[in-house]
């Protein structure tokens, strides 16, 4: 009867909200009398799996076929249902990033569990198994009951933080044996941005907007962003004009981010860019129009010309580290 | 090849969102419904383009709702598409709309299952991926560029921190989002055509939702902004440290 929980790693690292996601399994896991196990997949090392342990997983179930070093979709489902029929799991757990959204709801539907997706809630189970998640990008809250016997949850990266205690997990191998249909998806190439923080995972986000004026200024926004080891954004019409890459726009039809800090530089605060950025926990609005909207949905507000503030920023915060090493 | 396009209406993205009936419900009051971004600008116009370019035959859409959502579902025929099918039923989560998507295009049998990454409403980005679990098909999400050829799809989609590129062969779902096409506008001649497609009503039968929505809530206002003087950055980064605790 116990909570399973979806590990993913990066060639065999196991990233900070992954920790996340088994600290939160763990306290379901408590709630309920049982215990949490970790599923992982694919080449990772004994020492990191059994360090799983320190963020309250008892038990790993590692699954160790070298094809699953390559995320597929069909696979990762597979050997999560699986695992969760040999743990009789009635909660599974997986994180609401790119790849727990590829394989939660294919799992939810297989076991016939209700799913909530971008839980930012422990159940309640009070009145059911009722979690909290953001609905109308952040404009609204809706509280779901699951009503179903199995329960998915995906988590919300950055929702709850880990700390790290004293414990190691027991490792257990499983072998699974997956069709052909596991890996008809072929990987041709992946390309990542090498050197850069990630925009989706990073904690820091600076995020510049029409009022930068020009992809020639960009910068000492990224001698900020360098600065703190923060990610770069931008609002729309900035990647539409081809000032910065796509893959950097964030709100309504782009990316979505939830970082610690979001710092965002000449951009007037549409509600559309408000629906990617609103789950972050602290705003900071750099924008020479005092009536710019977005100074509402901010928690620190500077009225100045980005041209000026910055560098000053920049040197503020050097200052900062240079006293705080 | 067959193209099956899933398309739900939203909110207008500027509309304020307001409870009612003790917040278990959102007003539909005031509210303009528009075809989901992703939906519309992305799956829908790349189905159109490969049409245009003679790698598809033909191109469904398809809706689960009630009659409310026909006007939308004429507007993205008036942007392309050879019928429109909606399923009548108000489902009350992705499980149950993907289980009439599914038996549907189960039926009819699709080579290419196109939606999109989410829809702005309930922001799940679940309904694709339970569609290729459904109909036991694969699933390509968050797909930025689809191209397809002798009946296998080339696919690049993003991964954290960058991009993938993924081949396989059709039948497939992809869920799309920017990159995959760009934004057009309906013109007058596809508007007159629209009008004389057909917009099949099916009913479906039953499927039981797995979870409930119980309550909904407005977010706090944001307690005061704190502006700071921009020749006092050290005093903003001081703030960001003590009181923020976020540097
Ligand atoms: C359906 C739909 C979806 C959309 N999706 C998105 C989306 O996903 N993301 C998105 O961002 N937008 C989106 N938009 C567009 C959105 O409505 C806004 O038009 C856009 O966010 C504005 O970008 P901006 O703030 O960079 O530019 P502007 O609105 O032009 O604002 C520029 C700001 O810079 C300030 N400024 C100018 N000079 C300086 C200076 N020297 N120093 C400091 N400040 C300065 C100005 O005061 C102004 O506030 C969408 C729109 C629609 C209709
Ligand atoms: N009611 C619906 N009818 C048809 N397609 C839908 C419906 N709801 C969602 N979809 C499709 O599924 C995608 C993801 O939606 P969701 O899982 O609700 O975030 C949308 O972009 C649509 O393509």
């Amino acid at each position: 009867m116990s909570v399973i929980v979806l590990v993913e790693h990066t060639g065999g690292v196991i990233k900070k909200k992954n920790f996340e996601a088994v600290q939160y399994a763990s306290q379901i896991a408590k709630k309920a009398g049982t215990t949490v196990t970790a599923l992982v997949l694919g080449t990772v090392t004994e020492t990191e799996m059994e360090g799983l342990g320190q963020y309250g997983a008892q038990k790993v179930l590692h699954i160790a076929d070298a094809r699953l070093d390559e995320f597929h979709a069909r696979a990762y489902s597979s050997a999560l249902v699986a695992a969760a029929e040999k743990e009789t799991a009635k909660i599974i757990v997986t994180l609401h990033d790119i790849g727990g959204r590829m394989v939660a709801p294919r799992v939810a539907v297989q076991l016939k569990a209700g799913l909530v997706a971008g839980a930012l809630s422990y159940p309640d189970t009070e009145k059911g198994f009722v979690i909290k998640k953001a609905v109308f990008s952040g404009k609204a809250f809706a509280y779901v009951n699951i009503l179903s016997d199995t329960k998915v949850i995906m988590l919300m990266p950055n929702t709850f933080p880990a700390t790290k205690q004293e414990g190691k997990a027991v490792v257990e191998r499983l072998d699974i044996s997956f069709s052909e249909k596991d890996f008809v998806v072929k990987v041709k190439s992946v390309n990542k941005v090498t050197g850069e923080v990630s925009l989706a995972d990073a904690e820091l986000v600076v995020s510049g907007g029409r009022g930068m004026k020009g992809p020639e200024n960009w910068g000492i926004l990224e001698d900020l962003a360098k600065e703190l080891g923060a990610a770069t954004a931008c609002s729309r019409p900035v990647a539409d004009s081809h000032w910065r890459p796509h893959h950097e726009h964030v709100g309504q039809t782009g990316g979505t981010v939830r970082p610690n800090l979001y710092i965002a530089v000449g951009i007037s605060g549409a509600i559309q860019h408000l629906a990617g950025v609103n789950g972050s926990k602290t705003i900071v609005v750099i924008n020479k129009d005092p009536e710019a909207p977005f100074f509402k949905a901010a928690n620190y507000g500077v009225v100045g010309d980005a041209m000026e503030v910055l560098p000053r920023l920049t040197a503020a915060v050097r200052k900062f580290k240079e006293q705080h090493k | 090849m067959k193209i099956l396009v899933c398309i739900s209406q939203v909110p207008d993205t500027s509309t304020k969102i307001v409870l009612k009936n003790n917040n278990t419900s959102v007003s539909s009051d005031g509210v303009t419904y528009v075809l989901n971004p992703y939906d519309e600008w992305y799956a829908l116009i790349r189905a159109i383009e490969l049409k245009e370019s003679g790698i598809a035959t033909e191109i469904h859409l398809i809706t689960v709702g009630k009659a409310d959502v026909e006007p939308v579902m004429r507007k993205a025929l008036a942007l392309g598409g050879d019928e429109a099918i909606r399923i009548d039923a108000e489902s009350s989560d992705a499980y149950e709309t993907a289980g009439y998507i599914a038996a549907y295009a189960a039926q009819v049998g699709y080579d290419l299952i196109l939606c999109g990454k989410e829809s702005i409403d309930y922001n799940n980005g679940t309904t694709g991926t339970m569609l290729a679990g459904l109909l036991d098909m694969d699933y390509i999400g968050f797909a930025t560029d689809i191209q397809i050829e002798s009946g296998a799809a080339l696919v690049k989609r993003e991964i954290e921190g960058g991009e993938e590129t993924d081949t396989c062969n059709l039948p497939l779902v992809i869920s799309c989002q920017k990159g995959v096409a760009e934004a057009r506008i309906p013109n007058m001649r596809g508007i007159m055509a629209a009008r004389t497609r057909p917009l099949k009503v099916i009913v479906p039968s039953k499927i039981t939702a797995v979870t409930e929505i119980l309550t909904y809530e407005l977010p706090p206002a944001k307690a005061g902004i704190k502006l700071v003087s921009p020749d006092d950055m050290d005093g903003l980064v001081a703030l960001l440290h003590t009181e923020a605790r976020v540097i």
